[in-house]
């Protein structure tokens, strides 16, 4: 890294281990720590290792309102949408063979179901409305008599935007469809009662919120009970849903992360919300600029901002005294533009033009400041540059030239 | 992704940039595609002895695209219009060490002077 290091505004990524949950961990790693098994039951080290997994069990628990029995640690979202993705559609197979997605979900979810679909499994990938959101009539309309799983996300990675988990989950409830619901990004930032949601799984991972990397949950509804296939086989750990020996310290840390995040989201978001709108409001008077998905239904730490006429890659390299990210993956061979975004309807300037600035515990507000004076001439250097800005300026309509597509 | 120095340098310091007024003496070349992530226009200044005076660009695209749009506008002043339609895309590619994944800008680059010199022609044919 550069000896002066860029102001870290991708919090969606990953974020740093508090130091609150640090200190927790260390009591469980070294030769003089509880270093134990959780799974030894002949020995102190074995005890006291697992009483430490119990109450971490119960702080991961609380933060989303369940039971603490209906937490199976796991090694991270993905593994937890893994299984509970396949799971249940294997479980279910002879039931049915239909699941129903959302274009925008994270690949950990669309690439399970693709494993499925090459199973012989059916999926219907559902178009979000432009604002990101499910239509709860598509959503119906594409349910079926031999559909056994819908699997939705709570907050979008790249946008932010809070789908209405309670209204989707009473329509699976109404025809005893699973729900599981991708939480990786909702969890510590959203308030979730899962003991009065209607949703049958969900899937929680510690680095999105200050806790290490290398560990997640997934939530199983105990009543009524939800089975699954595991899908990985061993020494029957975590009631035979998912075998291998329990990761002590990471399981420490993550509760403490969550116990952490309890405590202090309310405060935390309203923060949040004000460096956000800090930041929207200072670039907001430049021309031609749009947030990315529903303003309204939006994690706080999140805003997803197309600057029209500058091109994503070329705007991260400008910015290079920030830690972003963008929806435009020029860097691979297919210049393909950010699937979120195309789903959402954005025309495809627009989807490659989009920066995710996604804010957090350790976001001040003088790196906001900063942000916003890096942004603005950035984005104005790139329009001087921009053949497509003349055109916009001269009231040329870009959609009326025909481009070679190259 | 880590670009190299010279991509940096004509990044940070693009050469040229800048539109022309349409007239007879002025080729224009403008190639790419929004949808695709980078649209090049590059327009030469063509003397009556079929000599590029000069040459400006712009260019909607990445880092890779931006360098090398600018490169290629230091490249063409002083030549002929044969000479600069010579230039190959791996050139570019090679002066500029774009990495493979970036190797289709160099190639936006010379058809985007190859578009311009026919514009040019057509105009003053």
């Amino acid at each position: 890294m550069s000896e002066k290091k860029p102001i870290y505004l991708d919090y969606s990524a990953t974020t740093p281990i508090d130091e609150r949950v640090i200190t927790e961990m260390l009591k469980y790693m070294g030769p003089e720590s509880n270093f134990g098994n959780p799974a030894s039951r002949s020995h102190c080290f074995g005890w006291v290792a697992e009483a430490a997994v119990e109450t971490a069990r119960k702080q991961v628990a609380d933060l989303v309102g369940a039971n603490p029995k209906e937490i199976i640690f796991t090694s991270g979202a993905t593994e937890s949408d893994n299984l509970a993705i396949k799971g249940i559609a294997h479980f279910n197979h002879k039931r049915g063979k239909h699941i129903v997605t959302c274009k925008t979900e994270h690949k950990a979810v669309l690439d399970s179901c693709r494993q499925l679909e090459r199973e012989g499994y059916e999926v219907t990938y559902l178009d979000p409305m432009s604002n990101g959101l499910i239509d709860l009539k598509v959503l119906e309309g594409a349910l079926r008599d031999d559909t056994t799983l819908v699997s939705i996300m709570h907050v979008n990675n790249e946008i932010g935007v809070i789908q209405d988990i309670e209204a989707i989950g009473k329509i699976c409830r109404e025809r005893k469809i699973t729900f599981h619901v991708d939480g990786a990004q909702s969890a510590g930032k959203v308030d979730i009662d899962l003991e009065n949601l209607p949703v049958d799984l969900m899937s929680f991972s510690a680095h999105k919120i200050y806790g290490p990397k290398g560990i997640g949950a997934l939530y199983v509804q105990r009543k009524p009970r939800v089975r699954l296939e595991a899908q990985m086989h061993g020494g029957g750990h975590e009631r035979g849903m998912r075998s291998g020996t329990l990761a002590t310290h990471q399981i420490v840390g993550m509760g403490e992360a969550f116990r952490i995040a309890k405590e202090e989201m309310a405060v935390e978001n309203e923060r949040l919300l004000k460096l956000r709108n800090k930041l929207y409001d200072g670039v907001k008077d430049m021309e031609e600029v749009y947030i990315n998905g529903d303003v309204d239904h939006r994690i706080a730490g999140n805003i997803n901002i197309s600057f029209n006429y500058v091109e994503g890659e070329s705007l991260l390299m400008a910015l290079k005294d920030l830690a972003i990210s963008s929806g435009s993956a020029c860097t691979s061979a297919s210049l393909e533009p950010s699937y979120v975004l195309r789903a959402l309807g954005r025309n495809d300037e627009l989807a490659h033009s989009s920066i995710r600035f996604t804010m957090g515990r350790y976001t001040t507000e003088e790196e906001i400041d900063r942000t916003i004076k890096y942004v603005r001439t950035a984005v104005e250097k790139l329009r001087e540059l921009s053949p497509l800005w003349d055109m916009y300026k001269a009231g040329i309509d870009l959609n009326s030239i025909e481009w070679a597509a190259h | 992704m880590a670009y190299g120095e010279k991509v940096l340098d004509h990044y940070e310091n693009p050469r040229n940039v800048g539109s022309f007024e349409n007239e007879g003496n002025i080729g224009t070349g403008m190639v790419g595609a929004p949808a695709c992530g980078d649209v090049m226009k590059l327009q030469i200044k063509v003397s009556d002895e079929g000599v590029i005076e000069d040459a400006v660009f712009k260019t909607y695209g990445c880092g890779s695209a931006i360098a090398s749009s600018s490169l290629l506008t230091e490249w063409v002043k002083g030549k002929t219009l044969d000479e600069a339609q010579a230039i190959k895309n791996t050139e570019i590619a090679e002066e500029l060490a774009l990495p493979p994944v970036k190797i289709h800008c160099s190639v936006l680059a010379e058809d985007a002077i190859n578009a311009a010199i026919a514009d040019y022609r057509q105009k003053n044919n």
